[in-house]
């Protein structure tokens, strides 16, 4: 559970939002939308704390949280495969057996990514959709009950978009992984959400996933 | 050749020279640091003319100014555009600076040819035990943080991500960046020495596709070219430097076209 109790930023003298209330269940897949600049990276930021609020509190149940950033830098010389990307997440150990069950929570993670074909591709040489699977399997490997995607699908093809977000759908059902899907895209929002999150006017409020439409994601005024 | 005391010392002082510069240089290459360690030298070489000046050893000289300096490269601004501006005019003044110091202080210049360009044959026991010391300082470092400097260093985003300190990171790595340029300076000059920092690892990059394979790559190129190194030049006379650079410029071209050759196959 994560509970979020009249929570402000401010940058300077720039404010970017204030008196933010909501609450995010376990097993919660919810969306989290508005126009670029709203402040939605910088939320997230606060909650897995990256950055700090400046005033209100945040309650969690104190769960492990994955948190997939919204930009990356790999460009197409980057050297790693998938699967020693996403060891990097990793913990050393030098215990055999410990070795051993890492070993196998890679390949589970590479598993249910649908990662395990193409684990030893460089990841510089992969598609955008590729990609993004092997940044959420990286998250993934702490455990964690909370699952954060800031703007994953973007800039992916609709197919490829619905194809990451089957992926996560599933892990929502599966193993009650509580999401939050940070997005643009109306129909995405529509297709996998169960609630959404809408910033205006400097706060938050909660809107009926269904009446979510386009204008709601351009800037206001 | 080993008959040579000089000879052996050249060996062994080298040996670790290209161990360290082998390993450091995987994570000056991943950080997309190569420009950063060649300032470094260049402002090791200021340090080590300092050090003549005043009387020190050129290897604190060297140490003290690429210490500092990598310290307040560390503290800037972390948005590399600005740090790389600010870097090149820093490291003009500092080849100034060593300039000055150099004709300032009253020994030859020989010494300064010694500083630029390497002058492994010359070099002494006492000065071999103090950089194999330096050098297993560093070898230690990476082992300590080799976990998570590999996280931050391959994927900084990621490792921020998931939480780690990557500020504390980031300035350990900094010391023992510096800390390398100074010692491989000892052999391939301030000059050349980014050499080795950067194209073992930058050629390893190309061929294997893990940290520990591109360490082990990186380690191996650079032992293999100081070594072919020294013994060319003991049976040439011509100097140690110009056969590292040409060896590790021969490999870095090779692995890039294997890389291309890869991609289209
Ligand atoms: N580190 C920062 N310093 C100053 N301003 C920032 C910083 N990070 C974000 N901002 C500002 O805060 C606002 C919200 O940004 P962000 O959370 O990235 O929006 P979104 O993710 O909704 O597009 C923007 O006006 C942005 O310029
Ligand atoms: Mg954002």
């Amino acid at each position: 559970m994560i509970k979020v109790e009249n929570l402000s930023k401010r940058f300077g003298n720039q404010l970017v939002f204030e008196n933010l209330n909501f609450q995010i269940n376990d097993g919660d897949f919810i969306s989290l939308v508005g126009p670029n600049g709203s402040g939605k990276t910088t939320l997230v930021k606060i909650i897995i704390g990256l950055e700090k609020s400046s005033s209100g509190t945040i309650k969690t149940s104190g769960q492990t949280i994955g948190y997939v950033p919204q930009f990356r830098n790999i460009d197409s010389d980057y050297p790693l495969s998938i699967e020693q990307f996403i060891r990097l997440n990793l913990k050393i150990t030098l215990n055999p057996e410990k070795r051993r069950q890492n070993n196998d929570l890679i390949n589970t993670i590479l598993q249910r990514t649908g990662l395990t074909e193409i684990k030893d591709r460089p990841l510089g040489l992969v598609s955008g959709g590729e990609k993004q699977k092997a940044y959420l399997a990286q998250a993934l490997l702490n455990d964690p009950k909370t699952l954060i995607l800031d703007e994953s699908t973007a800039s992916l093809d609709v197919e490829v978009k619905n194809q990451l977000m089957d992926l996560v759908q599933e892990l929502n059902h599966k193993y009650q992984l509580t999401v939050i899907f940070i997005t643009h895209d109306y129909d995405l929002t529509k297709k996998y959400t169960k609630r959404a999150l809408l910033f205006k006017n400097k706060t938050i409020e909660p809107i009926d996933v269904q009446k979510v439409s386009k204008d709601m994601f351009e800037m206001e005024g | 050749m080993f008959g040579y005391e000089f000879m052996r010392e050249a060996f062994i002082a080298s040996t670790f020279i290209a161990i360290t510069a082998g390993l450091v240089g995987v994570f000056v290459v991943s950080r997309n640091m190569s420009f950063l360690s060649h300032t470094l030298s260049e402002i090791g070489f200021a340090g080590a003319s300092f050090g003549i000046l005043i009387g020190i050893s050129p290897l604190v000289g060297m140490i003290l100014f690429t210490l500092i300096s990598s310290i307040a490269v560390g503290s800037l601004s972390t948005e590399s555009s600005r740090r790389e501006a600010s870097i090149s005019a820093i490291s003009s003044l500092f080849i100034g600076l060593g300039i000055l110091f150099l004709s300032l202080s009253s020994e030859s210049s020989s010494y300064a040819t010694n500083i630029l360009f390497g002058s492994i044959v010359g070099i002494s026991a006492k000065e071999v035990h103090q950089l194999m010391i330096l050098a297993i300082f560093v070898i230690l470092i990476f082992i300590i943080f080799y976990k998570p400097l590999s996280f931050d260093s391959f994927d900084h985003i990621g490792a921020q991500a998931a939480g780690l300190k990557t500020r504390l990171l980031s300035i350990t790595f900094l010391v023992t960046l510096a800390l390398s340029v100074s010692i491989g300076a000892q052999i391939v000059g301030s000059l050349l020495v980014f050499v080795l920092l950067t194209l073992p690892a930058a050629t390893a990059k190309y061929i294997v596709h893990s940290v520990p394979k591109m360490i082990i790559v990186s380690v191996g190129l650079s032992l293999i070219g100081v070594w072919l190194g020294l013994y060319l030049a003991f049976i040439t006379n011509w100097p140690v430097t110009f056969f590292i650079s040409t060896f590790e410029v021969i490999a870095y071209f090779l692995g890039l076209s294997y890389k291309n050759w890869r991609l289209n196959h």
